[in-house]
């Protein structure tokens, strides 16, 4: 088991310094260096280039700078906002609370429908109802999750106007900070209505956000369900007489779940991406609205960040699905 | 019964050809037969464009800004689709936006298809030291999330719909790196290329005449399915405004203001994303005819 585990992790290494590699050479990519870009249209004098440069330690071998680089991420220094003048690192968690709060929502959401879909398409091979969760799941997948929103908006807050357009909660509650996610903060403070203005507002990019991998958790649940459900243990459980349900939900659904796990585990870099989206759509203050932003007002080392900080995010995800499908399957730990 | 004995008799009867087979297990498919429909749909209405519309997709008409569409009360069949928030009409540029689609698709798709295949052949066929590190290079475009990665290189690039097409291409090389590597490791041990590179085949001829030719079938299915999600991804940048960049009538970019309008205006949200949606679709529906045709483990 520790050597598995050793294993993972040091093919994990390269694939991290690969990434630091690529964030450390986008910033040196972008036309004009870091300094005239802080400097803007106003220009800067060279002496003061010159000094700036240096400063940062930048008019030094690429090689150092990239140490330099290296060592400051391992001490949680990411560099400042050209905007904000902020750690970037403090910028990123500052937000992230809300994103983690919408990607939960998304994935509980995604779960919790495209699981039972898949086993009841599974089930129903080549009914109606399989074609219908599969029609609608391909659908799901070929979503532009942006327009899908957009939809939404229409139908349910200018049509119906069931819930709001925009942002974490109504403006007229004013719910302390305690954990950063705004459905717990809004429970415990005292306001009356602040929980339910806080689901309303969640409700609609939770939904968003969840389409894509709803749609691929029920298309991989129903496969890996099909396949288990030709093993001759599932004969013998239905010919002792037990019950369909029973022989689906005990027997079957613990073997099919070993696939379904790893794609859900895979469904974070689907998340983050989609955040990027769902979060412009409905101004949601996350990390991907800020990743977004720092593009727009060409704050470098905030997009360099954020880059970094998220990748890293999906490298461990993965690692810990890898691990975890090790453990459940011992198949996989030995033959390695 | 009796006719095919008869036929057999003659001697008529033949396997089918490969074309044949394909077209046979491909046509029985009805998700794929709609996906393929719609793609001529969309590409024959993309290539006539000139002829279907009278208007050009720049044009603004000033005295109809937002015209609702035909049936609604107000609309006009001068503009069958309503007209946006500068008066040109969506119906045109709907169908020239398929242009820019396809093209995106179809640059996207050759791109990583090419530069995949060959990276991947090398990799596949050198082994060694080689080989670990494009492996190791492609794990970290896996790593991040693809729109992420787009955007990163669209931030170097600029943004724009060549720039958006290289980044997105850039982001889906793995896939075919990863198949061909696959399959290069799998068909090199075989008879056929051992006995091929006895009779003093060269590298160059075993690599791309000899092997490649029977990796093929994953990665046509692979391209198919990466079409899709190119045009997805493009309409993302799009929308974000760092991809296509207006004027320019790309489904994606038509929808980047489109919240604005999202009170008064819904045939303005609605059909771009509508033709992203079909379209998307599709080439899935489609993907998936291909690989049940094409995966010689599906027709078991």
């Amino acid at each position: 088991m520790f050597s598995f585990l050793l294993k993972r992790i040091s093919v994990v290494i390269p694939t991290f310094l690969g990434v630091t590699l690529l964030t450390f050479a986008l910033i040196r990519m972008i036309p004009g260096d870091p300094v005239e870009l802080m400097a803007g249209e106003r220009g800067v004098d060279p002496v003061r280039h010159a000094e700036l440069l240096a400063q940062m330690g930048l008019d030094k071998p690429l090689l150092i700078q990239y140490w330099h680089y290296l060592t400051g991420i391992f001490q949680g220094d990411l560099g400042t906002s050209i905007v904000t003048r902020e750690p970037v690192i403090r910028e990123f968690f500052t937000l992230f609370p809300a994103t983690l709060e919408l990607s939960f929502c998304a994935i509980v959401i995604a779960i919790s429908i495209g699981l039972p879909a898949g086993i009841l398409a599974a089930v129903r091979r080549g009914k109606v109802t399989d074609y219908t969760v599969m029609g609608l799941s391909l659908t799901g997948y070929s979503m532009p999750i942006f327009w899908w929103g957009l939809l939404l908006i229409l139908l349910f807050s200018v049509g119906l106007g069931w819930t709001p357009v925009s942002g974490r909660i109504s403006a007229m509650y004013w719910v302390d900070e305690v954990t950063g996610f705004m459905l717990i903060d809004s429970y415990l403070s005292d306001e009356a209505g602040a929980f339910i203005s806080a689901v309303r507002h969640l409700i609609l990019p939770s939904i968003v956000l969840a389409t894509i991998p709803l749609a691929v958790i029920a298309r991989m649940t129903r496969s890996a369900m099909l396949e288990v459900l030709r093993e001759d243990y599932i004969q013998v459980a239905r010919a002792k007489g037990l019950a369909m349900w029973l022989v689906v939900c005990v027997h079957a659904l613990r073997n099919a779940l070993i696939p379904v796990i790893t794609v859900i585990g895979l469904q974070v870099g689907v998340l983050m991406a989609g955040a990027i989206l769902t979060e412009t759509i409905f101004s949601w203050p996350g990390v991907g609205k800020w990743m977004l932003d720092s593009i727009y007002r060409r704050d470098y080392p905030s997009v360099q960040g954020g880059i970094l900080l998220i990748s890293c995010m999906v490298i461990v995800v993965n690692l810990t699905v890898d691990i975890f499908y090790g453990v459940v399957n011992p198949r996989i730990r030995h033959n390695r | 019964m009796a006719e095919q004995l008869e036929l057999a008799v003659n001697g008529d009867i033949a396997p089918p050809g490969p074309f044949r087979e394909f077209w046979n297990y491909f046509s029985s498919n009805r998700g794929a037969l709609i996906g393929f429909g719609l793609i001529v749909l969309v590409l024959s209405a993309a290539l006539f464009a000139n002829f279907l519309t009278p208007h050009s997709p720049y044009e603004q008409y000033r005295d109809y800004i937002l015209t609702p569409p035909a049936w609604q009360h107000g609309g006009t069949w001068r503009f069958p689709l309503g007209t946006d928030e500068v008066g040109r009409d969506i119906f045109t540029r709907l169908i020239y936006g398929g242009r820019l689609s396809l093209f995106i698709g179809m640059m996207v798709v050759s791109l990583s298809l090419a530069i995949g295949t060959l990276i991947g052949l090398v990799s596949g066929y050198a082994k060694g030291m080689t080989d670990t590190l494009i492996m190791r290079a492609m794990d970290i475009i896996m790593a991040l999330p693809s729109l992420l990665l787009a955007l990163a290189i669209v931030t170097i690039l600029g943004p724009g719909l060549i720039n958006a097409s290289i980044a997105i291409a850039i982001t889906y090389l793995p896939h075919y790196v990863r198949i061909t590597r696959a399959s290069v490791i799998a068909e090199t041990s075989k008879d056929y290329v051992i006995a091929s590179r006895v009779s003093g085949a060269g590298v160059m001829r075993l690599i791309f005449i000899t092997i490649l030719p029977n990796c093929m079938a994953p990665l046509i299915v692979q391209a198919s399915l990466g079409f899709s999600n190119a045009i997805l991804d493009a309409a993302a940048l799009g929308f974000i405004g760092l991809g296509a960049q207006p004027p320019s009538p790309e489904w994606g970019s038509m929808l980047a203001n489109a919240l604005e309008f999202i009170q008064r205006a819904w045939w303005v949200v609605t059909f771009p994303g509508l033709m992203i949606l079909l379209t998307v679709l599709a080439f899935n529906l489609m993907g998936d005819g291909l690989r049940d045709a094409l995966d010689p483990k599906m027709k078991l």
